[in-house]
């Protein structure tokens, strides 16, 4: 098996000459842009509504020991199992558990970033139990066996004559690639399914402390019905999740809808603080929520890139990222893609393994400019970096030492400048010959690039000109 | 140690060394809250214009009407218009009795919350908790919507909301649902704004992804 590195460039390489992939992309951000732009204007101080969002998680996060604790105490109280994971392992089989005490077979799931964090769906057919995927880009790459490619859109990468393939082959209903019947499809297939469904699994993207509830945002009415019909709900969750109040929904919901999707509110945002109450209709008569940590203190004890963990995976970062519209979501080669999963990545999984996601960007900021919690993206990558080159001896490698050696003695001897520019300039006309072969010095750049031209007259020799003030 | 131990040693040990507050700290209040949100109107007129115009622009339906002989009227139209066989309710102050009007199969989820029969239904007539302006959004609960499926399955959702459960914007209904329901929440509270919708084919709308294809909303006076 390869390196997630040599993947990645491999990858890259070839993402970034499928023109088609590329083209798919531009227009579904180019539709994003204009509907989040709107948005953000809709609001009375954008700029002003980040910063106070990047307040309420500073709180979150830096109380996170008092918020958890009375996060669970709230939910314990109204009859909700807590569960606690420190790895991926431990959650799955904490899941696998309870599914094995309730007997079931078959398992609705709705949108769980997490729960792709910890390959669970693998874990639960492995162990003979039927899980579908709900929301219905899930339920498509699912069919299709590949990751989400998107946080927010997980076909984002499909065209809807490659979904109504899928269909055909898998599901042996595809009328047409029109995308409402191909949605119509789908919501047939997934109604029988919630129904005959044992157990409901969901992720969060809340958990309100003062209350003790979690809180999933929605448009399709997936989660909706993954919480309402089974028997049992199933909710996954990072320990990161804490919001400290039940009020500070009213900024969070209308903010993650604008970043996620340049909506103003998403169709279904609902908070679910225990199972079915003895005065309710309906409901799982059995609610558990499994709280998992997965290396997440790792990033906690950093404080340099604790506001990384206020993250509310709006996917915003992903969609202004150079880079990621480039390569696109897949090539990442792990759950959480873009900007910001080249940011936790290397935490949540190995520095040394993933540290090359940090130099997958141009360092433009865009990231850091457009999330809506105040995460200094940018420069986590930079630290990323730092990290991950300041191992065992502290210095540089033997080649790069040499190298600024050698340009150390060019760049303090102004007449060895001239000569090496000048000389640069002459030798730059023959560059075409060779431009991009193996026998180009500067092949790794010029393979893909042009290599700019050398100015025709330096600055030196156009102060002289100007009437020898030397 | 139980791993819930151990998570918080991790945690309390992190939390040792402080981190900088980049962009300040402190939790905001419901005034900061509000002077960075989007904007709302100041009268009943107001509220109830943007309501109607957020509605309208969701692709849902919002009708104002007089007293309850006009929400009768309403209900029987859409009933003949989709050609209703069955229909689904809660019991409540005016669901229930409104709903037994349309002279149809009638479900009281409270008395049969059986799921396949509530998919056979083709609407779901519930009241709701508050109507909020900023956003076109309904705000629902499980013990005053008749549970979490009513609300949800049936492909159609009408709502009956009264005048007074206008509230301007999301800061006032959360204030409203924690005045309402103190310590004792329902199980589900939902912030329903528009009818179901995907855009994940293209992104490309379609309503009607798993939830109601069809929204209406109408608001009694009297």
């Amino acid at each position: 098996m390869s390196s997630p590195a040599a993947q990645f460039k491999a990858d890259a390489k070839r993402m970034t000459a499928d023109l088609r992939h590329r083209a798919t992309i531009q227009t579904a951000m180019g539709k994003y842009e204009v509907v989040r732009d709107q948005r953000k204007r809709w609001f009375q101080d954008w700029e002003g509504a980040r910063t106070l969002a990047a307040r309420t998680k500073y709180e979150a996060v830096n109380g996170l020991d008092a918020h958890l604790t009375q996060f669970t105490q709230k939910l314990e109280a109204r009859g909700t199992k807590v569960h606690w994971a420190s790895t991926g392992p431990q959650a799955c089989e904490i899941i696998l558990g309870i599914l094995k005490a309730k007997n079931a077979k078959v398992v609705v799931k709705s949108k769980s970033m997490t729960s792709e964090e910890i390959h669970l769906n693998g874990a639960l057919e492995q162990a003979g139990v039927e899980v579908v995927e709900s929301d219905l880009g899930e339920f498509i790459v699912q069919l299709r066996g590949e990751p989400p490619y998107h946080l927010v859109f997980p076909a984002m990468h499909l065209t809807r004559d490659e979904i109504k393939d899928v269909f055909e082959k898998k599901l042996h209903d595809a009328p047409s690639n029109d995308p409402e019947e191909l949605t119509m499809v789908a919501r047939r297939q997934l109604r029988r399914k919630y129904i005959q469904a044992d157990v409901g699994i969901t992720g969060a993207n809340y958990a309100i402390a003062e209350t003790g509830m979690i809180a999933i945002t929605e448009n399709e009415g997936n989660a909706r019905l993954t919480a309402a019909l089974p028997k049992t709900m199933i909710t996954l969750m990072g320990i990161e999740k804490i919001l400290p109040r039940y009020e500070d929904l009213a900024l969070f919901l209308p903010m993650l809808a604008v970043m996620g999707t340049g909506q103003a509110l998403t169709c279904y945002n609902t908070m679910y603080g225990g199972p079915r109450q003895s005065d309710e209709a309906d409901g799982p008569e059995e609610f558990h929520v499994v709280l998992l940590d997965n290396r997440r203190t790792l990033v906690l004890a950093d404080v340099e890139q604790r506001d990384a963990l206020g993250c509310i995976r709006c996917g915003a970062c992903l969609n202004v990222c150079p880079v990621y519209r480039n390569v696109g979501g897949h090539t990442y080669g792990t759950v959480y893609g873009g900007p910001i999963g080249s940011v936790i990545t290397p935490r949540l999984r190995d520095l040394q393994d993933w540290k090359h996601l940090s130099y997958a960007s141009s360092l433009c900021g865009a990231c850091t400019e457009t999330c809506p919690v105040g995460i200094d993206i940018h420069h986590h990558l930079l630290r990323n970096r730092r990290n991950a080159s300041a191992p065992k001896t502290g210095k540089p490698s033997w080649w790069q030492c040499q190298l600024f050696k050698i340009y150390g003695v060019i760049a303090a001897r102004p007449g060895l400048w001239r000569l090496i520019t000048k000389l640069g300039r002459f030798t730059q006309r023959f560059h075409g010959l060779v431009k991009g072969t193996a026998l180009d010095p500067a092949q790794a750049w010029t393979k893909t690039r042009d290599l700019p031209p050398i100015a025709r007259q330096s600055f030196r020799e156009w102060w002289k000109e100007q009437g020898a003030h030397e | 140690m139980s791993e819930r131990d151990n998570i918080f040693v991790r945690i309390k040990e992190a939390l040792t060394l402080q981190a900088p507050a980049r962009h300040g700290h402190g939790l905001p209040t419901i005034e900061e809250q509000r002077r960075v949100m989007p904007p709302v109107g100041q009268t009943e007129a107001e509220l109830f214009e943007l309501f109607a115009k957020n509605v309208t622009d969701l692709r849902a339906t919002f009708k104002r009407v007089k007293d309850l002989s006009e929400v009768a009227a309403e209900l029987r139209a859409l009933r003949d218009a989709e050609k209703w066989q069955r229909v689904a309710t809660h019991r409540g102050a005016i669901a229930e009795s409104q709903a037994r009007e349309l002279a149809l199969p009638l479900m009281v989820v409270e008395e049969n919350s059986e799921k396949h029969e509530l998919e056979q239904c083709d609407v779901g007539i519930t009241e709701c908790d508050a109507l909020v302006a900023q956003t076109g959004t309904v705000l629902v609960t499980s013990r005053t919507a008749g549970g979490r499926a009513l609300t949800c399955l049936p492909p159609h959702h009408v709502v009956l909301a009264r005048r007074e459960q206008m509230v301007p914007d999301l800061p006032a209904a959360m204030q409203l649902v924690q005045q309402k329901f103190g310590d004792k929440y329902p199980s589900m509270i939902s912030f329903i704004t528009g009818a179901s919708r995907t855009g994940d084919i293209e992104r490309i709308l379609v309503l009607g992804a798993h939830g109601p294809k069809q929204l209406t909303i109408i608001c009694c006076d009297a």
